[in-house]
Parts: structure tokens; C-alpha cells; sequence
């Protein structure tokens, strides 16, 4: 087994909603991560999907400390980040980066590609004078970029290869962790497997953990290790990759694994959906007990009451859902569907 | 001239696209206005301080080309070096104002909380005075009429205009993905804010000065009018006062103040109209 390199303890990240000018004061709070547990491995891909919204890009942004988390811990080479200073942060920042999921918003318009992948060795003085050159014109050729291209503008470029521009920008520092939200995301299908191969041979190559960042069920398939599955700020559940899709336990991820299409017409209209209805509830006012209760088709009374616990239900398989102390409860309450995607 | 127009703009503007023939138009009164004010002394056809007693407000001839005033000075040379107070209140105010609007603008936006609440209430006292009120307000209290005097008036108003527009591009820019990596990065907050956030929200700002400089030499030529500009340099203003007085009698010494005035305050405002087309972010193609 491998050691952790990120350890998050009940991560809570609220973003206050103010009202008044004056005598301003807090009238609410967007709940967008609440209370997360659990451990990025060093050298693995941890998928994180769910819904928009659901806060996955707000718990990559908080690992990183780009927000500072409102309650809870990050664990990095024995450090909890979330008790730095600014001052004591710096240093190890350039160990934990971030690639975009916009391609186009990423790259500061005014700044030449030399400039945009250079600069971060400046500050982190990790390189002066033609040494930056040297180096920037070595991660270009890493990620496929024709270093001759080092003074061009980002509009200069097409999306795959703004995004080999970002890729080249979080690689620069050498760094041991890569929040990547959604790289793929905007990009034309035929160039997402050019990115998604990219980014897996860097990984073998550094040695880099990602937090892979997705809404896209497929591709996180394809390159994560484990995946958890993300609803309302909190994680259902978290397995690997295989466990995820061939046997899911929460409900909310059976939905979701009945939504991805299956190449094959006959077995596609054989299998029975669970479609969830209504909307994701408000995360300013999440509903009590499970916050999954109110689209749950599985849901009894216990859910509306009891927050349910993130435990291991199997060796490695985390899940957050009262029913796996009840296991008759899906068989008996929605028999098709419940055969259906078991 | 063009063509140097077109180098100055930002890179990626100026492949795709060019300044109309207006805009042209107002670039070479511009630079022709600027060249007047720096080679006056070469241009003038007498001397700042020549007075010819005998031809007192005489029209135009050979000898003085537009004419004199009612002290026998040549208006022409007059018009030269009122060149040169105009050129300098427009720059002068318009960069304190640029520099001090940017810096409060973009601190006020990027930061916000009380910082945001404090500058932007001052703005808002500022901008709710006429600002020509104002200055005259001021040179009547220090009671000293200069041309420092007079910047210093313009100034203490024109910034907020500024602060106010730079704000709500920083607003606008500073949630951008790339502030946002440049914050994961680690580089600090002065660097992000004028290093990468502000060239990127120049353009307006580009154009607002430009439109400033006209304010600014109107506003220095209506306060100079009032007798309120600088005392001992010939302001186009203060000609134009000298010249209304005699307006029935002699008219061309109101006139060709006036042009002046008009047609410098009209070429910055065409060079402006058209910085604004060329720098429009909606026009910015991307390849």
C-alpha cells in the first residue's frame, strides 16, 4: 500500500453571503464543501465527478489553498496547509498546481507563452536569466509544443494547444501534485485523448499525483486510479475505478453509472435507468439527515434524520448511505431497478 | 502616421484591425498641436514678449497674419505658445489622473471590502460636483492663479472618473481563471494586480484619457476665460476672454483662439472615438 501525500480531514469550505453595506452582516452561508475525508496516494489519479456544482472544482481549489478552507484539515508531507500563513505557503506552493478547465480564460491574454510558463520559476526563484529560457523551451518540447513558438500570444494558438501551454505552466515548478479541473472538459473529443494521454505519460514520467477533476464518467474511467463521487459538498462514495462502475453501492452513483450510454443498441434498451427527478437541492440550505434523501428513490425515515457515515463498506470501498446497514431496503422498495444496475 | 498609430496598440489588436479616416484626421491635429507646443519659439514669427504699441488691434495682413490685440501683440505667436499650455495641462492632468485613478481603481476593485466602500463613496462626493465648479472653487480659495494651480484643480476631480472606470474592470478581469492561476502559482498580490490584471483592462482606460486630454484643455481654456489661468503665459483661453470684449469691433481676435480651442479639443476626440473602435474588446479576433 501506498502512503498518502494529501490527507483531508473534514474539509468544510462555506462562503459567506453578506448583506447591508453598512453594518454589513452574514445572512447565510453557501455550504459548498461540507465535512470531506479522505486521502490522495502518492503517485495515483483520484478521480472526483459529480454534478455541476456539487463543489468538486471548490475542493481542488481548497486543496491547493487558492481558498482557504473554513474549518478542517490538508495534510501535505506532514503539514496542515490550512494552518500556514501566506508567508510560510509560498514556499510550497509550486509543489501543488492546477490545470484549468478553460483553456482560453487561463492564459493571461497580454503575456507571451515564454512569459506565462517562465514566471512561476521566477518567483519561486528557481531560475534566472537564460536559465528560464533554457527550461521554458524544455517543458514546451515536453508537452508538445514546438519550443520555436516561445513568443507567440495565447490567441495565437488552438484550445489543445492552449491547454499544452497550461499543462506546461503546472509542470514548470516540478511539482508532486496536480489539481487538474476538468482539462478536458473544452476541448474537441479527438483532442481530449491527445490531453488525457499527455497527461498520463507525465504522470509516469514526474511521478505526479493528480486530482482529476470531471463530469465526463468515460474519461475518469479511463485514467483514475479511484474515484469518488461527489453530491452537495459531501463524497458518496469512493472506490476504485473497476468497483465504481461494475458495483456501486450509494444510489446516487448507481444514477449515475445508468446515465453513461453503452455502445450497443440491445443492451441499451434492455437496461433500466434510474432517472433521479427534480433539481439538486440549494447547498445555502442542504435538506437535514443524508442531503441526498430528497431524489433518493431508496430514501426511509432514517435518512431524513441521520447524516449517514463516509465508512468502509468493503476493504477500499467508502460509502456514505444508511442503506448498507439495511440491505433489504433496495431490493424490496424498486426491485427493477435495483436488479438492474446491481 | 498611421502606421505608427497602428505599432503603438497593443499587440493583437492592430493585425486585424485599423483606425478609420477620422480618427486619422485626429491624429495629425493631435501631433500637429504637439509639435506647435514643442517648437514654438522656431514657428513664432515674433517673440513671446513683442509688443507692437501703434498697431493695436489691427486685422489680418502681411505682417501679422491673425492679426493683433489690443496691446499690438501678434496674435499668431500668441496662438503658438498658447499651444504650449495647452499641450502641458493635458498631459499633466490627464496623468495624475490616469496614474491616481488606476492605482485607486484597481486596489479598490481587486480588494473590495472597506477599502472599496471608502474609495467609492469619495468618488462619488467628487463626482457629484461639477468638476469645473470645483477647480474654480479652489484656485479662488488658494487665491493663485498658475498654471500648477490649475492642474492641480483639474486633478483633484478628474481622478475619480478613472478610479471608477478601472474598478469595474478589475471587477470584471479579477475572477478570470488566469488571476486565478497566477494566485495558485504563488505570485504576489501586487504582481497579479498590476503586472497581470491592469494591462489587460488598459484599453478603456487608453481611450477615457484621450477623451480627458480634450476635458482637460477645455477646462483649462474656460478657466483661464474667467481669468482664473495661468497669469503670465498666453493661454488660448484667456485670448479668447481678451478677444470677447472687442468681439463687435474686431472679431477675428475671439475667432482664432477659438478655433484653435475647437479644432484640438475635436481632433482628440476623433483619436479617441477611434482607440475606442480599434481597441474594443469585441473586436479583438482570435486566430
Amino acid at each position: 500500500m501506498t502512503e498518502a501525500l494529501i490527507r483531508i480531514e473534514n474539509l468544510k469550505m462555506h462562503f459567506p453571503i453578506y448583506k447591508g453595506t453598512l453594518a454589513r452582516r452574514e445572512v447565510s452561508r453557501v455550504k459548498a464543501v461540507d465535512g470531506l475525508n479522505f486521502e490522495i496516494l502518492k503517485g495515483e489519479t483520484l478521480g472526483l465527478v459529480g454534478e455541476s456544482g456539487c463543489g468538486k472544482s471548490t475542493t481542488g481549489r481548497a486543496i491547493i489553498q487558492l481558498y482557504r478552507p473554513t474549518e478542517g484539515k490538508v495534510s501535505f508531507e506532514g503539514r496542515d496547509l490550512c494552518k500556514l500563513s501566506p508567508r510560510e505557503l509560498h514556499p510550497l506552493r509550486r509543489n501543488l498546481q492546477m490545470i484549468f478547465q478553460d483553456p482560453y480564460g487561463s492564459l493571461n491574454p497580454r503575456m507571451t507563452v515564454g512569459d506565462i510558463i517562465g514566471e512561476p520559476l521566477r518567483v519561486h526563484n528557481l531560475a534566472a536569466g537564460r536559465d528560464v529560457q533554457r527550461r521554458v523551451q524544455e517543458l514546451m518540447d515536453i508537452v508538445g509544443l514546438d519550443p520555436r513558438y516561445v513568443r507567440r500570444y495565447p490567441h495565437e494558438f488552438s484550445g489543445g494547444q492552449r491547454q499544452r501551454i497550461g499543462i506546461a505552466r503546472a509542470l514548470a515548478c516540478k511539482p508532486s501534485f496536480i489539481v487538474c479541473d476538468e482539462p478536458i472538459s473544452a476541448l474537441d473529443v479527438s483532442i481530449q485523448a491527445q490531453i488525457i494521454n499527455l497527461m498520463e505519460d507525465l504522470q509516469r514520467e514526474f511521478n505526479l499525483t493528480y486530482l482529476f477533476i470531471a463530469h465526463d464518467l468515460a474519461a475518469v474511467r479511463h485514467i483514475s486510479d479511484r474515484i469518488a463521487v461527489m453530491y452537495l459538498g459531501k463524497v458518496a462514495e469512493m472506490a476504485n475505478g473497476k468497483d465504481i462502475y461494475e458495483k456501486p453501492l450509494h444510489p446516487y452513483t448507481k444514477a449515475l453509472i445508468s446515465a453513461v450510454p453503452i455502445p450497443d443498441p440491445e443492451i441499451e434498451l434492455q437496461r433500466e435507468r434510474i432517472v433521479l427527478t427534480g433539481d439538486v437541492p440549494s447547498p445555502i440550505n442542504p435538506p437535514p439527515g443524508c442531503v441526498f434523501h430528497t431524489r433518493c428513490p431508496f430514501a426511509f425515515d432514517r435518512c431524513r434524520r441521520d447524516v449517514p457515515e463516509f465508512k468502509e463498506a468493503e476493504p477500499g470501498h467508502f460509502v456514505a448511505c444508511h442503506l448498507m446497514d439495511e440491505p433489504k431496503r433496495v431490493a424490496d422498495d424498486v426491485p427493477g431497478v435495483a436488479a438492474a444496475v446491481g | 502616421m498611421a502606421m505608427i498609430l497602428r505599432r503603438l496598440l497593443p499587440k493583437g489588436t492592430r493585425r486585424s484591425n485599423h483606425l478609420g479616416g477620422l480618427a486619422i484626421f485626429g491624429a495629425v491635429i493631435v501631433v500637429l498641436v504637439g509639435l506647435i507646443a514643442l517648437l514654438a519659439p522656431w514657428l513664432a514669427p515674433y517673440e513671446l514678449n513683442y509688443l507692437d504699441m501703434t498697431r493695436q488691434l489691427e486685422g489680418p495682413s502681411a505682417d501679422h497674419w491673425l492679426g493683433t490685440d489690443e496691446n499690438g501683440g501678434d496674435i499668431l505667436t500668441l496662438l503658438l505658445y498658447g499651444a504650449r499650455v495647452a499641450v502641458i495641462v493635458g498631459l499633466a492632468t490627464v496623468s495624475i489622473c490616469t496614474s491616481v485613478g488606476l492605482t485607486l481603481g484597481a486596489v479598490s476593485g481587486y480588494f473590495g471590502g472597506w477599502i472599496d466602500e471608502v474609495l467609492m463613496r469619495l468618488t462619488e462626493i467628487l463626482m457629484a460636483f461639477p468638476g469645473i465648479l470645483l477647480a474654480i472653487l479652489l484656485i479662488f480659495i488658494t487665491q493663485e492663479p498658475s498654471l500648477l494651480a490649475v492642474i492641480g484643480a483639474l486633478s483633484v476631480s478628474g481622478w475619480a472618473g478613472y478610479a471608477r472606470l478601472v474598478r469595474a474592470q478589475v471587477l470584471s478581469e479579477r475572477d478570470r481563471d488566469y488571476v486565478e492561476a497566477a494566485r495558485a502559482q504563488g505570485f504576489a498580490v501586487w504582481s497579479i494586480l498590476f503586472r497581470q490584471v491592469v494591462p489587460n483592462i488598459m484599453a478603456p482606460v487608453i481611450v477615457q484619457a484621450t477623451f480627458g486630454m480634450a476635458g482637460a484643455i477645455l477646462a483649462e481654456a474656460t478657466l483661464s476665460f474667467l481669468g482664473l489661468g495661468p497669469q503670465d503665459l498666453p493661454s488660448w483661453g484667456a485670448l479668447l476672454d481678451q478677444g470677447a470684449s472687442y468681439f463687435l469691433l474686431t472679431p477675428h481676435l475671439a475667432i482664432f483662439p477659438g478655433l484653435a480651442i475647437m479644432f484640438t479639443v475635436l481632433g482628440i476626440n476623433f483619436l479617441g472615438d477611434g482607440l475606442r473602435d480599434v481597441l474594443d474588446p469585441r473586436a479583438l479576433t482570435r486566430h
